[in-house]
Protein backbone atom coordinates (compact mmCIF):
# COMPACT_ATOMS: atom_id res chain seq x y z
CA UNK A 1 0.00 0.00 0.00
CA UNK A 2 1.48 3.24 -1.08
CA UNK A 3 1.12 6.59 0.55
CA UNK A 4 0.66 5.62 4.15
CA UNK A 5 0.00 8.69 6.18
CA UNK A 6 1.34 8.69 9.66
CA UNK A 7 -1.05 10.25 12.12
CA UNK A 8 0.24 13.26 13.97
CA UNK A 9 0.33 11.29 17.16
CA UNK A 10 3.55 9.61 16.03
CA UNK A 11 5.32 12.91 16.33
CA UNK A 12 4.98 13.68 19.97
CA UNK A 13 5.64 17.26 20.75
CA UNK A 14 6.31 18.61 24.17
CA UNK A 15 4.29 21.76 24.43
CA UNK A 16 4.69 23.77 27.54
CA UNK A 17 2.42 26.74 27.39
CA UNK A 18 3.97 30.17 27.41
CA UNK A 19 2.38 30.90 30.77
CA UNK A 20 4.12 27.95 32.35
CA UNK A 21 7.54 28.76 30.95
CA UNK A 22 7.39 32.39 32.04
CA UNK A 23 6.22 31.21 35.43
CA UNK A 24 9.23 28.94 35.70
CA UNK A 25 11.50 31.81 34.77
CA UNK A 26 9.94 34.05 37.41
CA UNK A 27 10.22 31.20 39.88
CA UNK A 28 13.93 30.96 39.15
CA UNK A 29 14.40 34.66 39.87
CA UNK A 30 12.50 34.08 43.09
CA UNK A 31 14.77 31.16 44.02
CA UNK A 32 17.90 33.26 43.43
CA UNK A 33 16.68 35.76 46.01
CA UNK A 34 16.64 33.12 48.77
CA UNK A 35 20.39 32.60 48.70
CA UNK A 36 22.45 33.41 51.72
CA UNK A 37 25.36 35.54 50.51
CA UNK A 38 26.68 38.59 52.35
CA UNK A 39 24.97 40.75 49.72
CA UNK A 40 21.61 39.08 50.34
CA UNK A 41 21.92 39.89 54.04
CA UNK A 42 22.30 43.64 53.54
CA UNK A 43 19.21 45.68 54.42
CA UNK A 44 17.04 45.96 51.26
CA UNK A 45 16.74 49.70 51.82
CA UNK A 46 20.51 50.13 51.37
CA UNK A 47 20.51 48.18 48.11
CA UNK A 48 17.42 49.98 46.88
CA UNK A 49 18.77 53.48 47.58
CA UNK A 50 22.14 52.65 46.03
CA UNK A 51 20.58 51.16 42.90
CA UNK A 52 18.19 54.08 42.52
CA UNK A 53 21.10 56.51 42.78
CA UNK A 54 22.99 54.41 40.25
CA UNK A 55 20.13 54.55 37.75
CA UNK A 56 19.63 58.28 38.20
CA UNK A 57 23.35 58.94 37.71
CA UNK A 58 23.51 56.78 34.58
CA UNK A 59 20.58 58.55 32.93
CA UNK A 60 21.88 61.99 33.88
CA UNK A 61 24.65 62.00 31.24
CA UNK A 62 24.43 63.89 27.97
CA UNK A 63 23.15 62.04 24.92
CA UNK A 64 26.56 61.56 23.25
CA UNK A 65 28.25 60.13 26.33
CA UNK A 66 29.81 56.71 26.05
CA UNK A 67 33.23 56.67 27.66
CA UNK A 68 32.06 58.00 31.02
CA UNK A 69 29.35 55.33 31.19
CA UNK A 70 31.89 52.52 30.96
CA UNK A 71 33.09 52.47 34.60
CA UNK A 72 29.49 52.12 35.77
CA UNK A 73 29.49 48.53 34.63
CA UNK A 74 31.27 47.77 37.92
CA UNK A 75 28.10 48.01 39.98
CA UNK A 76 25.89 45.44 38.15
CA UNK A 77 28.91 43.16 37.82
CA UNK A 78 29.47 43.49 41.58
CA UNK A 79 25.81 42.65 42.30
CA UNK A 80 25.95 39.59 40.04
CA UNK A 81 29.21 38.27 41.48
CA UNK A 82 28.61 39.04 45.13
CA UNK A 83 25.02 37.83 44.90
CA UNK A 84 26.02 34.61 43.12
CA UNK A 85 23.61 35.31 40.26
CA UNK A 86 24.27 33.63 36.91
CA UNK A 87 25.15 36.41 34.46
CA UNK A 88 23.84 34.40 31.50
CA UNK A 89 20.34 34.36 32.94
CA UNK A 90 20.32 38.13 33.43
CA UNK A 91 21.82 38.72 29.96
CA UNK A 92 19.07 36.65 28.41
CA UNK A 93 16.44 38.72 30.23
CA UNK A 94 18.11 41.93 28.96
CA UNK A 95 17.96 40.56 25.41
CA UNK A 96 14.25 39.85 25.78
CA UNK A 97 13.43 43.46 26.61
CA UNK A 98 16.10 45.04 24.39
CA UNK A 99 13.75 45.61 21.40
CA UNK A 100 12.10 48.43 23.36
CA UNK A 101 15.36 50.35 23.78
CA UNK A 102 16.38 49.41 20.25
CA UNK A 103 13.22 50.96 18.80
CA UNK A 104 13.82 54.16 20.76
CA UNK A 105 17.33 54.63 19.44
CA UNK A 106 17.31 52.96 16.04
CA UNK A 107 16.30 56.06 14.07
CA UNK A 108 18.95 58.31 15.62
CA UNK A 109 21.59 57.37 12.98
CA UNK A 110 19.21 58.55 10.21
CA UNK A 111 18.22 61.84 11.78
CA UNK A 112 21.53 62.88 13.29
CA UNK A 113 24.20 62.47 10.60
CA UNK A 114 26.74 65.02 11.85
CA UNK A 115 30.09 63.33 12.06
CA UNK A 116 31.46 63.96 15.52
CA UNK A 117 34.06 61.24 15.86
CA UNK A 118 36.76 59.81 13.61
CA UNK A 119 38.11 56.34 14.03
CA UNK A 120 41.00 56.25 11.57
CA UNK A 121 39.45 57.25 8.26
CA UNK A 122 35.88 56.40 9.18
CA UNK A 123 33.68 59.18 10.48
CA UNK A 124 31.05 58.21 13.03
CA UNK A 125 27.89 60.27 13.16
CA UNK A 126 26.28 61.65 16.31
CA UNK A 127 23.26 59.43 15.64
CA UNK A 128 25.31 56.27 16.00
CA UNK A 129 26.98 57.57 19.15
CA UNK A 130 23.67 58.46 20.79
CA UNK A 131 22.21 55.10 19.72
CA UNK A 132 25.08 53.24 21.38
CA UNK A 133 24.73 55.47 24.42
CA UNK A 134 21.02 54.59 24.70
CA UNK A 135 21.71 50.87 24.42
CA UNK A 136 24.51 51.12 26.97
CA UNK A 137 22.33 52.97 29.47
CA UNK A 138 19.53 50.51 28.90
CA UNK A 139 21.84 47.55 29.56
CA UNK A 140 23.30 49.17 32.70
CA UNK A 141 19.98 50.16 34.28
CA UNK A 142 18.03 47.01 33.40
CA UNK A 143 20.79 44.67 34.52
CA UNK A 144 21.03 46.58 37.81
CA UNK A 145 17.27 46.43 38.38
CA UNK A 146 17.17 42.69 37.63
CA UNK A 147 20.24 41.99 39.76
CA UNK A 148 18.70 44.02 42.58
CA UNK A 149 15.55 41.87 42.52
CA UNK A 150 17.57 38.66 42.28
CA UNK A 151 19.77 39.54 45.25
CA UNK A 152 17.05 41.10 47.42
CA UNK A 153 13.71 39.48 46.63
CA UNK A 154 10.69 41.29 45.31
CA UNK A 155 8.86 41.23 48.63
CA UNK A 156 11.84 42.74 50.44
CA UNK A 157 11.95 45.53 47.89
CA UNK A 158 8.28 46.19 48.65
CA UNK A 159 9.08 46.37 52.38
CA UNK A 160 11.97 48.71 51.61
CA UNK A 161 9.67 50.94 49.55
CA UNK A 162 7.20 50.98 52.40
CA UNK A 163 9.82 51.91 55.00
CA UNK A 164 11.28 54.57 52.75
CA UNK A 165 7.93 56.31 52.75
CA UNK A 166 6.25 55.05 49.56
CA UNK A 167 2.44 55.03 49.92
CA UNK A 168 1.40 51.94 51.85
CA UNK A 169 -1.28 50.96 49.37
CA UNK A 170 1.33 50.84 46.64
CA UNK A 171 3.65 48.55 48.59
CA UNK A 172 0.78 46.30 49.69
CA UNK A 173 -0.56 46.01 46.14
CA UNK A 174 2.86 44.95 44.89
CA UNK A 175 3.21 42.44 47.73
CA UNK A 176 -0.10 40.79 46.93
CA UNK A 177 0.60 40.88 43.22
CA UNK A 178 3.79 38.97 43.82
CA UNK A 179 2.28 36.53 46.30
CA UNK A 180 -0.61 35.56 44.05
CA UNK A 181 0.95 35.83 40.63
CA UNK A 182 2.16 32.24 41.05
CA UNK A 183 -1.25 30.98 42.16
CA UNK A 184 -3.12 32.83 39.40
CA UNK A 185 -0.69 31.91 36.65
CA UNK A 186 -0.87 28.26 37.66
CA UNK A 187 -4.63 28.49 37.54
CA UNK A 188 -4.52 30.09 34.08
CA UNK A 189 -2.04 27.46 32.89
CA UNK A 190 -4.34 24.68 34.12
CA UNK A 191 -7.29 26.20 32.27
CA UNK A 192 -5.30 26.52 29.07
CA UNK A 193 -4.11 22.92 29.43
CA UNK A 194 -7.69 21.74 29.94
CA UNK A 195 -8.77 23.60 26.82
CA UNK A 196 -5.88 22.25 24.74
CA UNK A 197 -6.69 18.69 25.75
CA UNK A 198 -10.17 19.06 24.32
CA UNK A 199 -9.27 21.03 21.17
CA UNK A 200 -8.67 19.10 17.98
CA UNK A 201 -7.60 20.06 14.48
CA UNK A 202 -7.23 23.67 15.47
CA UNK A 203 -10.87 23.83 16.54
CA UNK A 204 -11.49 25.34 19.94
CA UNK A 205 -8.16 27.15 20.13
CA UNK A 206 -9.17 30.35 18.44
CA UNK A 207 -9.85 33.76 19.86
CA UNK A 208 -13.45 32.68 20.48
CA UNK A 209 -12.57 30.59 23.51
CA UNK A 210 -10.37 33.29 25.01
CA UNK A 211 -13.31 35.42 26.06
CA UNK A 212 -14.97 32.82 28.27
CA UNK A 213 -11.54 31.67 29.49
CA UNK A 214 -10.57 35.15 30.64
CA UNK A 215 -14.02 35.79 32.08
CA UNK A 216 -13.81 32.58 34.03
CA UNK A 217 -10.35 33.48 35.32
CA UNK A 218 -11.63 36.89 36.42
CA UNK A 219 -14.54 35.34 38.32
CA UNK A 220 -12.23 32.84 40.00
CA UNK A 221 -9.90 35.69 40.94
CA UNK A 222 -12.73 37.65 42.49
CA UNK A 223 -13.86 34.61 44.48
CA UNK A 224 -10.34 34.01 45.67
CA UNK A 225 -9.92 37.66 46.61
CA UNK A 226 -13.05 37.40 48.73
CA UNK A 227 -11.74 34.33 50.51
CA UNK A 228 -8.36 35.94 51.13
CA UNK A 229 -10.02 39.06 52.48
CA UNK A 230 -12.06 36.90 54.81
CA UNK A 231 -8.91 35.11 55.97
CA UNK A 232 -7.28 38.47 56.65
CA UNK A 233 -10.27 39.79 58.56
CA UNK A 234 -10.33 36.63 60.67
CA UNK A 235 -6.82 37.47 61.79
CA UNK A 236 -7.53 41.03 62.78
CA UNK A 237 -6.78 42.90 59.52
CA UNK A 238 -7.87 46.53 59.85
CA UNK A 239 -6.49 48.06 56.67
CA UNK A 240 -2.90 48.20 57.88
CA UNK A 241 -0.38 45.51 57.07
CA UNK A 242 2.05 45.21 59.93
CA UNK A 243 5.31 43.53 59.12
CA UNK A 244 8.11 42.67 61.52
CA UNK A 245 11.36 44.35 60.58
CA UNK A 246 13.96 41.67 60.11
CA UNK A 247 16.71 43.95 58.87
CA UNK A 248 18.72 46.65 60.57
CA UNK A 249 20.20 49.63 58.81
CA UNK A 250 23.58 49.46 60.54
CA UNK A 251 27.18 50.43 59.90
CA UNK A 252 27.54 47.86 57.13
CA UNK A 253 24.61 49.38 55.24
CA UNK A 254 25.98 52.88 55.79
CA UNK A 255 29.33 51.86 54.27
CA UNK A 256 27.59 50.14 51.38
CA UNK A 257 25.48 53.15 50.48
CA UNK A 258 28.08 55.84 51.07
CA UNK A 259 30.88 53.85 49.41
CA UNK A 260 28.98 53.17 46.21
CA UNK A 261 27.42 56.62 46.01
CA UNK A 262 30.82 58.30 46.33
CA UNK A 263 32.15 55.99 43.63
CA UNK A 264 29.21 56.88 41.35
CA UNK A 265 29.90 60.58 41.95
CA UNK A 266 33.55 60.09 41.00
CA UNK A 267 32.49 58.21 37.85
CA UNK A 268 29.99 60.95 37.09
CA UNK A 269 32.39 63.88 37.22
CA UNK A 270 35.80 62.38 36.37
CA UNK A 271 36.30 60.61 33.05
CA UNK A 272 37.96 57.44 34.33
CA UNK A 273 38.04 55.82 30.88
CA UNK A 274 39.95 58.78 29.48
CA UNK A 275 42.37 58.80 32.40
CA UNK A 276 42.97 55.10 31.95
CA UNK A 277 43.51 55.71 28.22
CA UNK A 278 46.03 58.47 28.90
CA UNK A 279 47.79 56.29 31.43
CA UNK A 280 48.08 53.39 29.00
CA UNK A 281 49.11 55.50 26.00
CA UNK A 282 51.48 57.47 28.24
CA UNK A 283 53.23 54.27 29.15
CA UNK A 284 53.81 53.31 25.55
CA UNK A 285 54.42 56.64 23.87
CA UNK B 1 -12.74 28.11 81.54
CA UNK B 2 -16.25 26.83 81.05
CA UNK B 3 -17.16 29.85 78.96
CA UNK B 4 -15.64 28.62 75.68
CA UNK B 5 -18.98 27.41 74.49
CA UNK B 6 -20.65 27.65 71.11
CA UNK B 7 -24.40 27.73 71.22
CA UNK B 8 -26.84 28.02 68.33
CA UNK B 9 -30.55 28.33 68.78
CA UNK B 10 -32.96 28.09 65.84
CA UNK B 11 -30.29 29.58 63.63
CA UNK B 12 -31.51 30.37 60.11
CA UNK B 13 -29.92 32.11 57.18
CA UNK B 14 -31.22 32.91 53.70
CA UNK B 15 -28.84 34.18 51.04
CA UNK B 16 -29.84 37.32 49.14
CA UNK B 17 -30.67 35.13 46.12
CA UNK B 18 -33.34 33.34 48.16
CA UNK B 19 -31.35 30.17 48.85
CA UNK B 20 -32.36 29.00 52.34
CA UNK B 21 -29.00 27.62 53.40
CA UNK B 22 -29.76 27.24 57.11
CA UNK B 23 -33.31 26.61 58.26
CA UNK B 24 -33.29 25.65 61.87
CA UNK B 25 -30.03 24.80 63.56
CA UNK B 26 -29.64 24.31 67.30
CA UNK B 27 -26.73 22.82 69.21
CA UNK B 28 -24.56 23.45 72.23
CA UNK B 29 -20.85 22.73 72.15
CA UNK B 30 -19.09 22.98 75.48
CA UNK B 31 -15.49 23.70 76.38
CA UNK B 32 -12.89 21.25 75.07
CA UNK B 33 -15.32 19.27 72.93
CA UNK B 34 -14.40 18.05 69.46
CA UNK B 35 -17.35 18.09 67.11
CA UNK B 36 -17.56 17.03 63.48
CA UNK B 37 -20.10 18.67 61.20
CA UNK B 38 -20.85 16.30 58.36
CA UNK B 39 -23.32 16.48 55.53
CA UNK B 40 -23.70 16.24 51.78
CA UNK B 41 -22.50 18.97 49.44
CA UNK B 42 -24.76 21.99 49.76
CA UNK B 43 -26.19 20.85 53.10
CA UNK B 44 -25.23 24.14 54.74
CA UNK B 45 -21.92 23.30 56.44
CA UNK B 46 -19.99 26.15 54.87
CA UNK B 47 -22.72 28.67 55.63
CA UNK B 48 -22.66 27.51 59.23
CA UNK B 49 -18.87 27.93 59.41
CA UNK B 50 -19.21 31.43 57.96
CA UNK B 51 -21.36 32.25 60.99
CA UNK B 52 -18.82 30.92 63.45
CA UNK B 53 -16.27 33.56 62.45
CA UNK B 54 -18.82 36.30 62.06
CA UNK B 55 -18.58 36.58 58.30
CA UNK B 56 -22.33 36.07 58.13
CA UNK B 57 -24.70 37.24 60.84
CA UNK B 58 -27.70 35.11 61.81
CA UNK B 59 -30.80 35.92 59.75
CA UNK B 60 -33.01 34.44 62.43
CA UNK B 61 -32.25 32.84 65.74
CA UNK B 62 -29.26 33.22 67.95
CA UNK B 63 -25.59 32.25 68.03
CA UNK B 64 -23.40 32.63 71.08
CA UNK B 65 -19.65 32.16 71.00
CA UNK B 66 -17.88 32.32 74.34
CA UNK B 67 -19.30 35.22 76.29
CA UNK B 68 -20.67 37.04 73.28
CA UNK B 69 -23.83 36.72 71.25
CA UNK B 70 -22.88 37.16 67.58
CA UNK B 71 -23.80 40.69 66.52
CA UNK B 72 -22.16 43.37 64.43
CA UNK B 73 -20.68 44.91 67.59
CA UNK B 74 -19.16 41.75 69.04
CA UNK B 75 -17.68 40.41 65.84
CA UNK B 76 -14.15 41.62 66.62
CA UNK B 77 -14.13 39.89 70.00
CA UNK B 78 -15.47 36.70 68.49
CA UNK B 79 -12.80 36.67 65.81
CA UNK B 80 -10.16 36.84 68.50
CA UNK B 81 -11.45 33.74 70.21
CA UNK B 82 -12.24 31.71 67.10
CA UNK B 83 -9.36 30.48 64.93
CA UNK B 84 -10.56 29.59 61.46
CA UNK B 85 -8.55 27.27 59.21
CA UNK B 86 -9.68 27.50 55.59
CA UNK B 87 -10.05 24.64 53.19
CA UNK B 88 -7.57 26.07 50.73
CA UNK B 89 -4.31 26.96 52.41
CA UNK B 90 -3.32 29.33 49.60
CA UNK B 91 -6.16 31.61 50.67
CA UNK B 92 -4.93 31.61 54.23
CA UNK B 93 -1.24 32.14 53.57
CA UNK B 94 -1.28 35.56 51.97
CA UNK B 95 2.00 36.96 53.26
CA UNK B 96 5.29 36.48 51.42
CA UNK B 97 7.03 34.30 53.99
CA UNK B 98 5.95 31.78 56.63
CA UNK B 99 7.29 34.04 59.36
CA UNK B 100 5.29 37.06 58.21
CA UNK B 101 2.18 34.94 57.88
CA UNK B 102 2.34 33.52 61.39
CA UNK B 103 3.21 36.95 62.80
CA UNK B 104 0.30 38.65 60.98
CA UNK B 105 -2.41 37.92 63.58
CA UNK B 106 -0.38 38.66 66.73
CA UNK B 107 0.93 41.92 65.22
CA UNK B 108 -2.65 42.98 64.45
CA UNK B 109 -3.56 42.21 68.05
CA UNK B 110 -1.00 44.83 69.03
CA UNK B 111 1.51 42.54 70.73
CA UNK B 112 5.06 43.87 71.11
CA UNK B 113 7.68 42.65 68.62
CA UNK B 114 9.67 40.37 70.95
CA UNK B 115 6.55 38.55 72.13
CA UNK B 116 5.37 38.13 68.52
CA UNK B 117 8.76 36.68 67.63
CA UNK B 118 8.53 34.16 70.46
CA UNK B 119 4.97 33.23 69.52
CA UNK B 120 5.86 32.68 65.89
CA UNK B 121 8.67 30.32 66.82
CA UNK B 122 6.75 28.40 69.47
CA UNK B 123 3.64 27.86 67.31
CA UNK B 124 5.72 26.77 64.34
CA UNK B 125 7.47 24.33 66.65
CA UNK B 126 4.10 23.00 67.85
CA UNK B 127 3.00 22.19 64.30
CA UNK B 128 6.46 20.82 63.44
CA UNK B 129 7.24 23.51 60.89
CA UNK B 130 9.96 25.55 62.58
CA UNK B 131 12.40 24.65 59.80
CA UNK B 132 10.11 26.40 57.28
CA UNK B 133 10.21 29.72 59.13
CA UNK B 134 11.96 31.76 56.43
CA UNK B 135 10.52 29.93 53.44
CA UNK B 136 8.18 31.75 51.05
CA UNK B 137 4.61 30.53 51.44
CA UNK B 138 4.15 29.71 47.76
CA UNK B 139 7.03 27.25 47.76
CA UNK B 140 5.63 24.87 50.38
CA UNK B 141 4.12 21.46 49.73
CA UNK B 142 0.41 20.87 50.42
CA UNK B 143 1.06 19.26 53.80
CA UNK B 144 3.49 22.00 54.83
CA UNK B 145 1.01 24.67 53.78
CA UNK B 146 -1.70 23.08 55.93
CA UNK B 147 0.58 22.94 58.98
CA UNK B 148 1.61 26.56 58.54
CA UNK B 149 -2.03 27.60 57.99
CA UNK B 150 -2.85 26.03 61.36
CA UNK B 151 0.12 27.82 62.93
CA UNK B 152 -1.12 31.20 61.62
CA UNK B 153 -4.29 30.64 63.61
CA UNK B 154 -2.68 29.08 66.70
CA UNK B 155 -0.34 32.05 67.10
CA UNK B 156 -3.38 34.13 68.05
CA UNK B 157 -4.10 31.73 70.96
CA UNK B 158 -7.72 31.08 70.03
CA UNK B 159 -10.08 29.26 72.39
CA UNK B 160 -12.01 27.59 69.61
CA UNK B 161 -10.58 26.07 66.43
CA UNK B 162 -12.87 25.91 63.41
CA UNK B 163 -11.63 23.91 60.46
CA UNK B 164 -13.05 23.42 56.99
CA UNK B 165 -11.96 20.10 55.47
CA UNK B 166 -8.55 20.02 57.17
CA UNK B 167 -7.51 16.74 55.53
CA UNK B 168 -8.46 17.58 51.94
CA UNK B 169 -5.71 17.24 49.32
CA UNK B 170 -3.23 15.69 51.75
CA UNK B 171 -1.30 12.51 51.09
CA UNK B 172 -2.07 9.69 53.55
CA UNK B 173 1.00 10.29 55.68
CA UNK B 174 0.48 14.05 55.89
CA UNK B 175 -3.17 13.36 56.74
CA UNK B 176 -2.15 11.03 59.57
CA UNK B 177 0.37 13.56 60.91
CA UNK B 178 -2.30 16.26 60.87
CA UNK B 179 -4.75 14.05 62.74
CA UNK B 180 -2.13 13.33 65.43
CA UNK B 181 -1.37 17.05 65.66
CA UNK B 182 -5.02 18.02 66.03
CA UNK B 183 -5.47 15.28 68.62
CA UNK B 184 -2.82 16.93 70.78
CA UNK B 185 -4.71 20.25 70.93
CA UNK B 186 -6.86 20.95 73.93
CA UNK B 187 -8.99 23.59 72.18
CA UNK B 188 -12.67 23.28 71.46
CA UNK B 189 -12.61 21.92 67.91
CA UNK B 190 -15.29 22.23 65.26
CA UNK B 191 -14.46 20.40 62.05
CA UNK B 192 -16.55 20.39 58.89
CA UNK B 193 -15.54 17.41 56.81
CA UNK B 194 -16.33 14.58 54.42
CA UNK B 195 -13.47 12.53 55.81
CA UNK B 196 -15.56 10.44 58.18
CA UNK B 197 -12.63 8.30 59.28
CA UNK B 198 -10.92 11.42 60.50
CA UNK B 199 -14.12 12.49 62.23
CA UNK B 200 -14.09 9.13 64.00
CA UNK B 201 -10.46 9.61 65.05
CA UNK B 202 -10.76 13.18 66.26
CA UNK B 203 -14.30 13.91 67.33
CA UNK B 204 -16.26 12.19 70.04
CA UNK B 205 -19.38 13.92 68.76
CA UNK B 206 -20.86 14.28 65.27
CA UNK B 207 -23.64 16.53 64.03
CA UNK B 208 -25.20 15.69 60.66
CA UNK B 209 -26.52 18.66 58.73
CA UNK B 210 -29.16 17.91 56.10
CA UNK B 211 -30.81 20.62 54.02
CA UNK B 212 -30.05 23.34 56.53
CA UNK B 213 -31.23 21.42 59.55
CA UNK B 214 -29.66 19.20 62.20
CA UNK B 215 -30.52 15.65 61.17
CA UNK B 216 -28.65 13.96 63.99
CA UNK B 217 -26.48 14.93 66.93
CA UNK B 218 -24.76 12.37 69.11
CA UNK B 219 -21.73 10.18 69.71
CA UNK B 220 -19.65 9.75 66.55
CA UNK B 221 -19.35 6.04 67.07
CA UNK B 222 -23.15 5.65 67.05
CA UNK B 223 -23.97 8.10 64.30
CA UNK B 224 -21.24 7.03 61.89
CA UNK B 225 -22.32 3.40 62.30
CA UNK B 226 -25.97 4.09 61.50
CA UNK B 227 -26.27 3.05 57.87
CA UNK B 228 -29.81 4.22 57.20
CA UNK B 229 -29.25 7.61 58.81
CA UNK B 230 -26.06 8.17 56.84
CA UNK B 231 -27.67 7.03 53.61
CA UNK B 232 -30.59 9.44 54.06
CA UNK B 233 -28.02 12.24 54.37
CA UNK B 234 -26.12 11.19 51.22
CA UNK B 235 -23.28 9.83 53.33
CA UNK B 236 -21.62 6.45 53.78
CA UNK B 237 -20.14 4.65 56.73
CA UNK B 238 -16.46 5.43 57.40
CA UNK B 239 -14.23 2.98 55.52
CA UNK B 240 -13.19 1.16 58.67
CA UNK B 241 -16.83 0.38 59.43
CA UNK B 242 -17.29 -1.08 55.97
CA UNK B 243 -16.64 -4.73 55.22
CA UNK B 244 -13.37 -6.21 54.03
CA UNK B 245 -13.22 -5.80 50.22
CA UNK B 246 -11.93 -9.37 49.79
CA UNK B 247 -13.97 -11.50 52.17
CA UNK B 248 -16.80 -9.04 52.86
CA UNK B 249 -16.61 -9.64 56.58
Amino acid sequence: MAGITIPAIYFPEIIISKIESSLQSLGYMDLLSYQDTALHKIDPRAKFITSLFFILTVVSFGKYEISMLMPFVFYPVFLLTAGNIPAGYILKKILYVSPFAFMIGVFNPFFDQNVILHLGNTGISGGWISFISIMLRFALTVSTALALIACTGFNNICFALNRLGAPKIFAVQLLFLYRYIFVMAEEAARMVRARNLRSFNGKGKGIKTYGPLLGNLLLRTINRAERIHLAMICRGFDGNIRIMNKYKFGLRELFFVSGWISLFLIFRFINISQLAGILVTGLFI
Amino acid sequence: MSHHIVQAENLAYTYPDGNKALKNISFLITHGESVAFVGANGAGKSTLLMHLNGHLLPGKGFLRIGDFPLTRETVQNIRRSVGMVFQESDDQLFMPTVYDDVAFGPLNMGLPADIVDGKVKSTLETVGALHLINRPSHRLSGGEKRSVAIATVLSMSPDILVMDEPTSNLDPKARRRLIELLKSFKHTKIIATHDLDMALDLCERTIIIREGEVAADGRSIDILNNKSLLSESNLEKPLRFQGCPVCGA
